[in-house]
């Protein structure tokens, strides 16, 4: 049923040795993807094979190891810059994931420059890892966190946003696509009105990254967050993209090995960029192992993971539409392929348990957006989210088996 | 879907789309709020005593079907229990689907026993006991006894 002929979805299936599991006697359908994707045998080969035959610790040793692993270690960083089109590979730094990413930006970033009635400029479609980290912030330096409005159809408000930058505004933080709606926010728009006024933007890429080409460049993004575990990569790692004239000026995040040059009781030299950053021994298996994610979906192409999430989307949206009862939360007109739902008289996590027992996974809670569940008035939603190795078949498995949660209900 | 029987008994579907005592008590003797935020899972209960004796008991909320009728089925099962006996039935069924040892099995549960099958469901203990952790807040309070304000079982 796929339109698009090249995108060859069962051999992208046959990388990812989960997906042949079987729940309850069924087929898994992996439709979490939002949670976290499942990881290629690429991925899972690049990991294993540090660990059999290269492994050391990196940047500290002479010996063969250390240096393997360090020349590894260094490929993936200069794989990330080329992915996101970063100018230089310094602008990339490693961290455990998005949430840590933020964190850092607001407490080596905004923390050392906000004062008392400066404000930060978020969205009430906002993940709590970017909502929670500028509350703290503002909580350290007597800021104000303001919050740019969304309409019923899962949109931000732009013009309630262009009104929102002020002078006063200080750092803009958004999501590129909302983990709970679905919503592909404008941020290149947003991005641009921000820097006419002088003020930067942290565009969080968490559920973008995965779905469709990044260029930080092209965004002129100042910075940007994304994690490994969503790429079809190792979990505990993540990057934050930041400019180089934003991250020379920002102090250390953390104290330790790797972010010194040279260390005295008199006074410690820090190190270059992003070694800055990275206090302590990195976590060298999920970098290479995220090195190892690149190659895998470039060489699939984001454009055509997009193409095809895009069609499931569709089709999805036009199948899930056609239940009684079943009503999607968030219409946004630019959506990444994912479908919140609720049904009238099931509630998610019922919804979750009964598709589970067909094989179906898929989210069921507030997805860590409380704000969005309040702003529709609903205290959870079931939410399918999909990538590049579902199907068409798998939307139609989904779509019986929400029928068959409502006929038991009923 | 026929594997699910067990945890989603037709009592349990007929309690979750009509609770029973599913309102709200004028000037309740003891009040508890329960509420899981990771599920979403949210109850009031309201307790009358009268004489030692649970009058009436009541809930209000959102939640999921077993949270919904694992509190639907715990004010019927509740209504004319003294206080003693009330506990002794919390700690029953608290044993029943986590064999917690700090709640012994003393009393039997009477139609409450269609819940066991949440045992087999590990996340979705917490769901049928928030009631029951809620109503047990309720009745510290009204005893006098310090309990919190907001109980969850997350």
């Amino acid at each position: 049923m796929s339109n698009t002929a090249q995108y060859d979805v069962v051999s992208i299936r046959n990388d990812f040795p989960i997906l042949e599991r079987e729940i309850f006697g069924k087929p898994l359908v992996y439709l979490d993807n939002g949670a976290s994707t499942q990881r290629p045998v690429q991925v899972i080969d690049a990991v294993k094979d540090l660990y059999q035959t290269h492994y050391s610790n990196v940047h500290r040793g002479v010996h063969t190891l250390s240096q393997e692993s360090s020349r590894l270690y260094d490929d993936a960083r200069v794989k990330v810059r080329g992915f996101i089109n970063a100018a230089c590979v310094h602008e990339v730094v490693f961290t455990k994931g998005t949430t840590e990413s933020i964190n850092l930006v607001a407490q080596c970033y905004a923390r050392p420059m906000l004062k008392p009635d400066d404000e930060i400029l978020i969205t009430h479609m906002e993940h709590h890892s970017n909502i929670v980290p500028w509350q703290m912030v503002c909580e350290q330096t007597g800021a104000e966190l303001k919050v740019v409005p969304i309409s019923d159809k899962g949109e931000l408000e732009l013009e309630r946003f262009h009104e929102l930058l002020s002078e006063k505004t200080k750092l803009v933080s958004v999501g590129h696509v909302s983990n709970a709606l679905g919503t592909v926010n404008p941020v290149k728009t947003m991005i641009d009105a921000a820097h006419a006024v002088g003020v930067p933007v942290l565009v969080d890429g968490a559920q973008a990254i995965p779905h469709m080409p990044v260029d930080v460049q092209k965004l002129d993004a100042d910075f940007y967050a994304f994690s490994g575990h969503k790429l079809y990569g190792p979990t505990g790692i993540g990057v934050l993209y930041g400019k180089e004239k934003f991250l020379k000026e920002m102090p250390p995040y953390q104290g330790g090995g790797d972010m010194i040059l040279s260390v005295s009781f008199e006074g410690t030299t820090y190190n270059q960029l992003p070694y800055k950053f990275e206090a302590g021994t990195p976590n060298i298996a999920g970098v290479i192992g995220l090195g190892a994610a690149v190659d895998y979906v470039q060489k699939i192409g984001l454009g055509a993971i997009a193409a095809h999430e895009h069609g499931l989307l569709v089709y999805a949206s036009s199948k899930l539409r056609e239940i009684k009862g079943l009503r999607i939360i968030g219409e946004a007109d630019q959506k990444a392929g994912l479908i919140s739902f609720v049904l009238d008289n099931v509630h998610p996590h019922d919804i979750g348990t009964m598709l589970d027992a067909e094989g179906v996974a898929v989210r069921a809670g507030h997805h860590c957006a409380q704000p969005v569940m309040e702003r529709y008035n609903v205290p959870a939603t079931a939410r399918a989210s999909f990538a590049m190795y579902n199907t068409y078949e798998e939307i139609d498995v989904l779509a019986e088996a929400i029928k068959k949660t409502i006929g038991m209900f009923s | 879907m026929d594997n699910l029987r067990e945890l989603y008994q037709e009592v349990i579907l007929d309690h979750n789309k009509n609770p029973r005592n599913f309102r709200k008590i004028e000037e309740p003797d003891g009040f508890a709020h329960g509420n899981n935020p990771l599920c979403g899972d949210q109850i009031d209960i309201y307790i009358k005593i009268r004489d030692g004796i649970i009058e009436d008991v009541s809930f209000e909320g959102n939640g999921c079907a077993i949270c919904t009728s694992s509190a639907s089925m715990m004010t019927t099962a509740l209504k004319g229990k003294s206080e003693a006996d009330a506990e002794a039935l919390f700690n029953s069924f608290h044993h029943a689907l986590t064999e917690d040892a700090e709640h012994p099995e003393d009393v039997p549960l009477g139609k409450l026993a269609v819940l066991k099958g949440v045992k087999d469901y590990p996340v979705r203990v917490k769901c049928a006991t928030l009631a029951w952790h809620t109503f047990d807040a309720a009745l510290k309070k009204l005893q006098g006894e310090a309990a919190q304000d907001e109980v969850t079982t997350e």
